[in-house]
């Protein structure tokens, strides 16, 4: 829809170039439309939107083509990482990003994030932990938390037969060709303007052929977790940011010396 | 080019090149791991794309996104590595994007052994990964035709937007013989690629690739789009070699190294004065069925040989729809038919269908 501002007004906030106007399908209180939006921030304001290629991956964000401004491809579950090294090796030129839930990249994906991270592919993830399947009906995701119940963990996740959490940020960390590893949350307003700086900073460390990105971004699901919006973010931030701190698992110096 | 004496592996690799291979991704597995070695060096010096992927789903995976981004794209495996790469197969054939797969055939089930087989058939011709959907499957019978298929499966690919595979063999893979090379054509460059393609939406619409369609009418619409396809690949794309087929009254049916060994059966009942011809299909799919049904109101009887159980078979019998009798002779586990062999099978069925 475009608004008519009349001539006395002064236009301060618009919606980002590399979205499209197109309604989401995300439900009430859910965090992808703000993690979308800070993306199509950071590419607008590094000037990157016809020169970026992302990739969605399985998941509540399967639809994200439809929401980017921007060429778009849709991969297989888990896949994404592999895909988008075919895309950037024959466009090294580009910036190419995927974007990617927990379920997607931290249980069925785990080989292809691990190796392209090793191969230090010259793409950026953003990954969004939610610590559930929120697509497929709220069921256990490797994130879920100890005692956490969802829809395949009715007594609540637990250690004994299901293991603990997977900290992906922190397994990146180990890995020689990340460049950048962070973990963010965009449970308040703090939270949302560190996201965004570590997304810039991650789309930097690509365009400067500087190595992998990744930033993990705790999110929420009050669908699935059975909360009220409001009560989702107090719950994540009570309990997801104990089990996953927050900062940076890994910076390199050329990238801690970008100007973000 | 003068002929030179080629190994078919590093054959279909250097053809590949030599038609344009823009970018290769692989995972090594026998019997096709030269064709990798070969080009991880050979697309490393030429400045083109090489990765050894961390899997066979890795790597049918690059290649989905190298097609996406509209660049001449080819992965080779073998029967293990390509059940992995059915995944990406149909995600490919769902996005409507072109791609060539070779698979040099082994025997099977499971892990099974490196030797040459056919076992694969249903699986690349019927099979290659969920939802509905056929990839054009070319035969080579030997390393000339294995090089001038690699040609043909990337025009084609990219003719129609579809996947093309090589249905080769370990004994084509591993197998010397003289053939002669293309010449190097020239690469594509990035502004010639499809208007589709994925490049970054400069100075255009944004566009995206994708194989979902939540809603049943658009998706079948979507499938009608590719079944269009599919029947127009079935007009025009049947290819296949006939041998001694004129006044045949009884017909060989194989593909690949068998049909290559049923050609010297051919001799041999042609010299011992029984009327034998051969049909080699060339493309598994799209099948010779109108040539095969026209040739059974001919002959007395037909034999199917393959390195396998009796896949093609199933073809030819859909083909003939009873007009003829067909019997089958096929070596399994990654053993070869010998020309005795198929040629005892062939003196059974002249001696069961001459009239009395």
């Amino acid at each position: 829809m475009t608004v008519q501002i009349p001539e006395t007004m002064e236009l301060v906030y618009k919606h980002p170039e590399s979205l499209t106007d197109k309604d989401t399908h995300y439900c009430p209180g859910c965090t992808h439309g703000v993690i979308h939006r800070l993306i199509a921030e950071v590419i607008d304001e590094l000037g990157l939107r016809e020169k970026t290629i992302g990739i969605a991956p399985v998941g509540c964000s399967v639809l994200a083509y439809y929401y980017f401004n921007m060429d778009f491809a849709e991969a297989a579950h888990g896949r994404a990482p592999a895909m988008a090294t075919g895309i950037k090796r024959v466009n090294p030129d580009k910036i190419v990003f995927t974007y990617q839930g927990d379920g997607d990249l931290a249980a069925i994906g785990t080989n292809e994030i691990i190796h392209a991270a090793h191969r230090g592919e010259l793409i950026t993830t953003i990954f969004v932990n939610n610590a559930i399947y929120g697509m497929t009906g709220g069921q256990m995701a490797p994130t879920t938390l100890p005692g956490q119940k969802t829809t395949s963990s009715p007594f609540g996740r637990d250690p004994r037969i299901a293991g603990l959490p997977v900290h992906i940020t922190e397994i990146m960390s180990q890995i020689p060709g990340v460049a950048y590893a962070t973990r963010q949350a965009v449970l308040d307003l703090g939270g949302i303007a560190k996201t965004k700086r570590a997304i810039k900073r991650a789309f930097l460390a690509q365009k400067e052929g500087l190595g992998f990105s990744i930033v993990e971004v705790l999110s929420t699901c009050p669908t699935n977790w059975n909360l009220t919006p409001w009560e989702a973010m107090q719950w994540a931030k009570e309990n997801m940011i104990l089990q996953f701190p927050l900062g940076d698992t890994k910076i390199i110096d050329a990238v801690a010396a970008l100007k973000v | 080019m003068a002929k030179q004496l080629l190994k078919g592996n590093e054959a279909f690799a250097e053809a590949a090149v030599r038609y344009g291979l823009e970018a290769y991704f692989g995972y090594p597995i026998t019997p096709q791991s030269e064709a990798l070695e070969y080009l991880s060096k050979r697309m490393v010096e030429l400045g083109r794309v090489f990765v050894q992927a961390e899997s066979e789903l890795g790597a049918i995976n690059m290649v989905y996104g190298a097609a996406c981004a509209g660049v001449r794209v080819m992965t080779s495996t073998s029967g293990p590595g390509f059940s992995l790469m059915e995944e990406g197969i149909s995600y490919i054939a769902g996005s409507d994007v072109p791609a060539v797969v070779v698979n040099v055939q082994r025997g099977g089930p499971g892990l099974g052994n490196i030797q040459p087989s056919q076992s694969d058939y249903f699986l690349m011709t019927k099979s290659a990964g969920h939802g509905d959907f056929h990839p054009i499957v070319l035969a080579p019978a030997g390393v000339q035709e294995f090089i001038d298929m690699i040609g043909l499966a990337f025009d084609l690919a990219e003719k129609y937007r579809t996947l093309a595979f090589i249905a080769a063999d370990g004994s084509i893979g591993q197998m010397m013989e003289s053939a002669e090379l293309p010449p190097m054509q020239p690469l594509r460059k990035p502004e010639e690629r499809p208007a589709w393609a994925l490049t970054g939406a400069q100075g255009r619409p944004a566009h995206f690739i994708t194989s979902l369609d939540l809603s049943p009418e658009g998706l079948e619409k979507w499938n009608l789009y590719l079944q269009d396809k599919l029947t127009r690949i079935r007009q025009n794309e049947v290819r296949w070699k006939e041998y001694f087929t004129e006044d045949a009254e009884l017909l060989l049916v194989a593909y690949g190294t068998v049909g290559r060994i049923c050609l010297s059966v051919v001799r041999e009942a042609r010299k011992a004065g029984l009327k034998v011809g051969l049909l080699r299909p060339q493309t598994l799919w799209p099948f010779p069925s109108e040539r095969i049904a026209e040739l059974a109101q001919q002959v007395r009887g037909i034999l199917v040989s393959e390195m396998n159980a009796g896949q093609m078979l199933e073809d030819v019998q859909l083909a003939v729809l009873g007009r003829t009798p067909v019997k089958f002779y096929g070596r399994l586990g990654g053993m070869i038919p010998m020309v005795d062999e198929i040629y005892d099978a062939l003196k059974a069925l002249d001696a069961g269908t001459r009239k009395a």
